[in-house]
């Protein structure tokens, strides 16, 4: 399989998200002044222009706010699995943070591996995580089981 | 403010130069580059060596040293490029207006060559197995890789929040192809399309089908902007560039904008104050448009931006032919990037130009002043031009 492109893992800005995802933990940015959280993350706090920023860990709990279906053609990593879902999600602590996001059957699963047709806006799904590199473990999404069918 | 200076009526478009729009043309952008603008200035009657302001996209391949060398121009003395490909096309109206209106140039050409077969023709498919920048590190990873992808979703969640359908998007595909049909430039000009057919397409990136997608053609378009004194010597009755705004929300991203508090409020909303304050025309006033259609989504965003509906009504606006000839609105009468040409908008401004010559194949007859936006969902621009 071609590989998918990745972000680097050492960026200023980024590198605290990428070392939480390697560690299966959720963050976004916390403000060290006023508390304001955001994501995506940027060198300063949006709501204050504070300049010193923490990361925070979220609950991975979350919604679709929107979904597409991309088909062919698309780029070489992408090629062998369209077509597929895109989703963005909106976080359940943080309703104003939304992240981009792949759905999955299994924390490993293709990321064609939910049908289409089971993708609603509004349905619940968790984090889980996938190390798709040495350095890069991506957050995806997998739908979230209901707590009656828990064992 | 009295020393503040106002753009309104002070500069004209007096030239407008095109090429042949077509796929695989032999040319080279930069040759296509040089005869759309060497057009625009015969339009004119105005000498290449009388150019001294060149305005152009940050996308643009063809640099102003080409085009001053290859034309013969002498001295440059302002040059701009506006950022964020078809988001930016009709700020380069908006800076050569600014331009001459300051003093800083004279005669300004503006331009946009593009072939499909360009090495920046498809952004996305050159895309580095490591990326960089804020924008491409959050999509990328997760396969919303081509600015299809990134609208599609968007319109999903439209759909979501305003009842809005597929009917919605075929009602702007099927309108802005039938003005093409009309247009021998336009290269769907022989190409109907029916309901069933825009129905029949494949899909691209769901809710998006073939038919949502601008075209992907070669061609090159290009303007002339002088001051009003020098226009009425001009050979064409000029076009006088009324208002120019640009604008975007922070916190927004290009196309995709997600992140945002509030994603589906138009950004050309904060363009539009600042167009509406200096302009004399009211949305309501505006009796033909040409709007910015890589994807039908578009036009929703910038009907509801602009004022011309109210916020969630852009899908309903179309309805019952409400932006093709003849309805409430008639936009892009030339057929758009959707069925004539893919330029980056720049076909927007010259199809506004005709419009107030009253040499559109698509004439509107009582029109008195054409509006022509960039691309929405972004940062945005925007012109009222008036004859």
């Amino acid at each position: 399989m071609t590989a998918i492109p990745l972000p680097y893992a050492d960026d200023p800005d980024t590198a605290g998200f990428w070392d939480a995802a390697r560690e299966s933990r959720l963050v976004v940015q916390r403000c060290k002044a006023c508390g304001h959280c955001q994501f995506p993350p940027h060198p300063f706090c949006a709501a204050c222009a504070h300049a010193e920023t923490e990361w925070a860990e979220t609950s991975g709990r979350g919604s679709v706010w929107s979904y597409g279906v991309a088909h062919g053609p698309t780029l070489p990593g992408f090629q062998d699995v369209v077509p597929y879902p895109m989703i963005v999600v909106e976080f359940e602590d943080h309703p104003h943070i939304r992240m981009v996001g792949s759905l999955v059957a299994a924390p490993n699963a293709a990321i064609n591996s939910v049908p289409v047709s089971a993708i609603r806006i509004g349905m619940p799904v968790d984090v889980t995580f996938a190390a798709v590199s040495d350095d890069i473990t991506l957050p995806r999404w997998m739908p979230r089981v209901s707590e009656s069918l828990k064992p | 403010m009295s020393d503040m200076i106002s753009l309104k009526d002070r500069t004209a478009i007096v030239g407008i130069g095109e090429t042949a729009f077509g796929k695989a043309m032999v040319q080279s952008e930069e040759q296509l580059a040089c005869m759309a603008i060497k057009a625009a200035l015969d339009d004119a009657g105005i000498s290449p060596s009388e150019v001294d302001g060149l305005c152009s996209l940050n996308m643009e391949n063809v640099f102003q040293h080409d085009i001053a060398r290859d034309l013969g121009m002498k001295e440059v003395t302002y040059y701009s490029q506006m950022p964020a490909g078809g988001h930016g096309g009709c700020g380069t109206v908006g800076h050569a207006a600014m331009a001459i209106a300051t003093g800083q140039a004279k005669v300004v050409v503006g331009w946009r060559s593009r072939k499909r077969s360009g090495r920046a023709s498809r952004v996305w498919a050159q895309l580095e197995q490591r990326i960089q920048g804020s924008r491409d590190t959050w999509l990328r990873p997760w396969g919303i890789i081509r600015p299809v992808d990134e609208v599609g979703v968007m319109y999903t969640r439209y759909m979501h929040e305003f009842g809005a359908t597929r009917d919605h998007l075929a009602n702007v595909a099927l309108a802005f192809r039938s003005h093409a049909n009309r247009n021998p430039k336009a290269f769907m000009h022989a190409k109907p399309m029916s309901r069933e057919d825009y129905f029949a397409a494949r899909w691209i990136s769901e809710p998006l089908c073939l038919f949502d997608c601008c075209l992907e053609t070669d061609g090159a378009i290009a303007f002339v902007v002088t001051a009003v004194d020098r226009a009425r010597d001009c050979r064409n009755r000029p076009v006088y560039v009324h208002a120019a705004a640009q604008g975007f929300d922070g916190g927004s991203a290009i196309l995709a904008n997600y992140f945002t508090a509030d994603p589906m409020r138009s950004q050309a909303a904060t363009c539009a104050k600042s167009l509406w304050r200096q302009s004399d025309f009211r949305a309501a006033d505006i009796k033909v448009a040409q709007f910015y259609d890589a994807f039908t989504p578009e036009v929703f965003f910038t009907l509801e931006g602009y004022g011309f509906c109210g916020r969630g009504e852009g899908a309903a606006f179309t309805e019952d032919g409400g932006v093709a000839l003849g309805g409430r609105l008639p936009v892009n009468t030339g057929g758009g990037s959707l069925s004539e040409v893919y330029l980056h908008g720049f076909n927007m401004i010259t199809e506004g130009v005709k419009q107030m010559r009253g040499t559109s194949t698509g004439q509107v007859e009582q029109a008195d002043c054409c509006f022509v936006s960039s691309s929405d969902l972004g940062p945005t621009c925007a012109v009222v031009l008036r004859n």
